[in-house]
This record gives structure tokens, sequence and C-alpha cells, in this order.
């Protein structure tokens, strides 16, 4: 009886763990969001500086986007610790069949685009997937998405850079030189190039797709703002000032560009990871 | 002649941004084409419909790029790179004034 109580407390605190990081960042956001005036002008910025670290060589700014995916991290924590409190060898609860399921698609991921070897990957390309996709969806929240500030995808592009590499590696020294110099020496600068063109391929789609959509999705608020002003101002009072046409299609747009659009970057930017470095590991003779 | 400089800057940003959006035609019939040929796959095959079309928007997301790349340019062209040259210019302004340069 007590550690049923004890369960369902260490459930609670978990859950409280998801919910919180989230809540303390959109608390942040709304207390530090400076009152700028309603309408003039387009307002598209990119993350906003809470505080500086002052450091010797340059100082060192903590901006929304750091804090956000901190949060989402730390409520990734909590899903999988929630997810996996009190498994069972027969599952009998809905979470845990979920988290099988998880695990189960994973690793059937992993081991169709990568072969059975590479199975040790999986937990990688999980948190990929996870951390991309929810970092996307936190904009539903009307948080700032991480993945629209280039620096986070950067740092993530270059982890996956730093692996291609050192899978590489492992052919040799020598032959990740050779590498370079083949078909035939002429193509050397093209193929450095080529190197170093994946990490900011894979950076830029994912945060180009990101960062438009919420462009676009703020053009055409601010334009359906105008159109409304325009058609509806003759409206005595204050109900000429609400703008009624922006009802409806920011919605069916956030749909396509939030949900959607993270979710298959997220997946795209998992896919390309295993598929590079899957190709990167040298064959077995 | 400050203003005039602005504005040739303003306006060169705007006209860069409309020619960086041309990357977006070669996504367009790309994505056209890899739509034409799955609907004939579909067609001729309707059972292997769910594997086409994963594969098909897989493929889609990846020839987004070079698009999405013009559409990067654009965007920075147009809601960034005025408000940096402006400030370049200005500095440039300030420093010639305070070095005594005579400006023309």
């Amino acid at each position: 009886m007590e550690s049923k109580s004890r369960s369902r407390l260490v459930d609670f605190l978990l859950l409280l763990l998801i919910i919180l990081p989230l809540v303390a960042a959109m608390v942040l956001k709304v207390c530090t969001t400076p009152d700028a005036p309603l309408s003039e002008g387009v307002q598209i910025s990119g993350a906003q500086i809470y505080f500086t670290i002052p450091l010797p060589l340059q100082d060192l700014p903590i901006t929304e986007a750091q804090i956000n995916s901190w949060a989402v991290m730390l409520s990734i924590l909590g899903i999988c610790l929630y997810l996996t409190h009190g498994i069972k060898v027969v599952p009998d609860s809905k979470r845990q069949l979920a988290a099988e399921w998880i695990v189960e698609k994973v690793t059937g991921l992993v081991s169709d685009n990568m072969g059975k070897k590479f199975l040790g990957f999986a937990p990688f390309v999980a948190g990929i997937l996870a951390l991309s996709a929810l970092s996307s969806l936190s904009s539903l929240l009307g948080l700032f998405p991480p993945t629209s500030d280039m620096n986070v995808v950067v740092g993530w592009a270059i982890l996956v850079f730093i692996l291609i590499t050192h899978y590489k590696l492992q052919g040799g020294l020598w032959n990740y030189i050779k590498g370079f110099f083949s078909p035939i020496p002429f193509f050397a600068p093209l193929n450095i190039i080529g190197e170093f063109a994946t990490p900011i391929s894979m950076a830029f789609r994912h945060y180009g797709n990101v960062m438009s959509g919420m462009v676009i999705s703020v053009l055409i608020a601010f334009a359906l703002r105008n159109l409304s002003v325009m058609v509806l101002g003759w409206l005595p009072g204050f109900l000429g000032q609400i703008p009624f046409l922006q009802i409806g299609l920011p919605a069916v747009l956030s749909l396509y560009f939030d949900i959607f659009s993270g979710c298959m970057q997220a997946f795209i930017f998992a896919m390309l990871t295993m598929m590079n470095i899957a190709t990167a590991v040298p064959e077995e003779e | 002649m400050l203003q005039i400089a602005i504005g040739i800057i303003l306006g060169c940003c705007a006209i860069g941004a409309g020619i960086a959006l041309v990357a977006g035609i070669g996504p367009g019939i790309g994505e056209g084409q890899a739509v034409a040929k799955a609907c004939e796959a579909v067609g001729r095959q309707p059972e292997s419909r769910s594997a086409v079309t994963s594969t098909l928007i897989l493929g889609c997301a990846l020839a987004e790029t070079t698009g999405l790349y013009g559409l990067i340019i654009g965007i920075l062209l147009i809601f960034v790179a005025p408000g940096s040259f402006v400030n370049i210019l200005k500095n440039a302004v300030e420093w010639a004034v305070s070095k005594g340069i005579p400006l023309q």
C-alpha cells in the first residue's frame, strides 16, 4: 500500500518535471518581453538575449534559444523517466507499452537504414529526433522555437560532422587523406568542400524550414490585420479594432508550418545523420 | 548625400532579395517531376502506395533545400542586411568626419 502511494508521488513529480521547464520558459518569456507597440510594422527578430556572462575573451550571451532548448531537454528527460517508471517484465500499463513502441520503432528505423551492426546508434538517433521535433513543436506554446536559431542547429550538425569524421578516421589516417584525392587528385578541392558542405547543408535545411515558416506566419498575420482594419474599420467603437480576419487562416498555416514541417524536418535530420554515419564507416574486409 | 546612399542600400537589398528567390524555380520543377512520377508509380502499383508516399515526402523535403537557401538569403536581405549595412555606412561617415576627410 505504502509503495503504491510512493509510486504515485514519483509519477506526480515526474509529470511536474515534464511540464515545469516549459512553463518556466513561458513565464520567463512573458516577463522579459518588452511592451512592443501593437501596430506599426512587422517585428521579426532573432532570439532575445536574456543576460550575458562576462568572459575574458568575449561575453557569452544566454539567449532565448539556449534557455528553451534546455527546457525542452529537461522535459524530454521527464518524459523518458515517466514512461519507464515502474516497468515490469509483463507490461500492464499503457505508458510501458508506449515506451516499448517508441524503442521498437527507433530500433527498426536504425536497423532498416544503417544495418544491424549500428544498433548502438538507436539512442542517439532517438535523442536527435525527439529533441528536434519537440523543439519545433514548442512554438505551439508560444515559445521561441530553438530550431529557428541557426546556432542550435549548427551545433547538432557539428556533432554529426565530428561523428562522421571519427568513423572515417577509423579506416586509418592514410585512407582518410587518400579519400580526398579519389578518383583523381584534381578533385581534391571539390572533395574538401563537399566534406564541409554536409553539416552546413543539414543545418541550413532544418533552420531554413522552421524559420521561413515563422516568417511567413508573421507576415500573413500582419497582412490579415491590416486587411481587417481596412475592410471592417467602419464598425463602431472597439469592434473596428478587433482583427476579425485573423481568425482561422493562421491556425491552418500553423498546422502545416509548425506541426508537419517541424516533425518532417526532425525526421529528415535523423535520416541524414543515419545515412552519413553509415556511409562513413569503412567496409570490413 | 547620406540619404541617397541609404536609399541605394535599401533598394539594392530589395532587388537582391527578389533575385535570390529565383532559386525557387529549380525545386518547383524538381518536386513537380517527383510528384508526377510518384503518381505514375501509384497508378501502376496501387498496393505500394504507402511506401511511395513516404519516399516522395522525404525526397521532396530534400529537394526543397536549394530553394530554402534562396529564401534564407532573401529574408536576410530584407530584414537583417539593410540595418547592418546602414550602420556600417554611418560608422564610416563618422570615422571620416572625425579624421577630417572631406565627404563629397
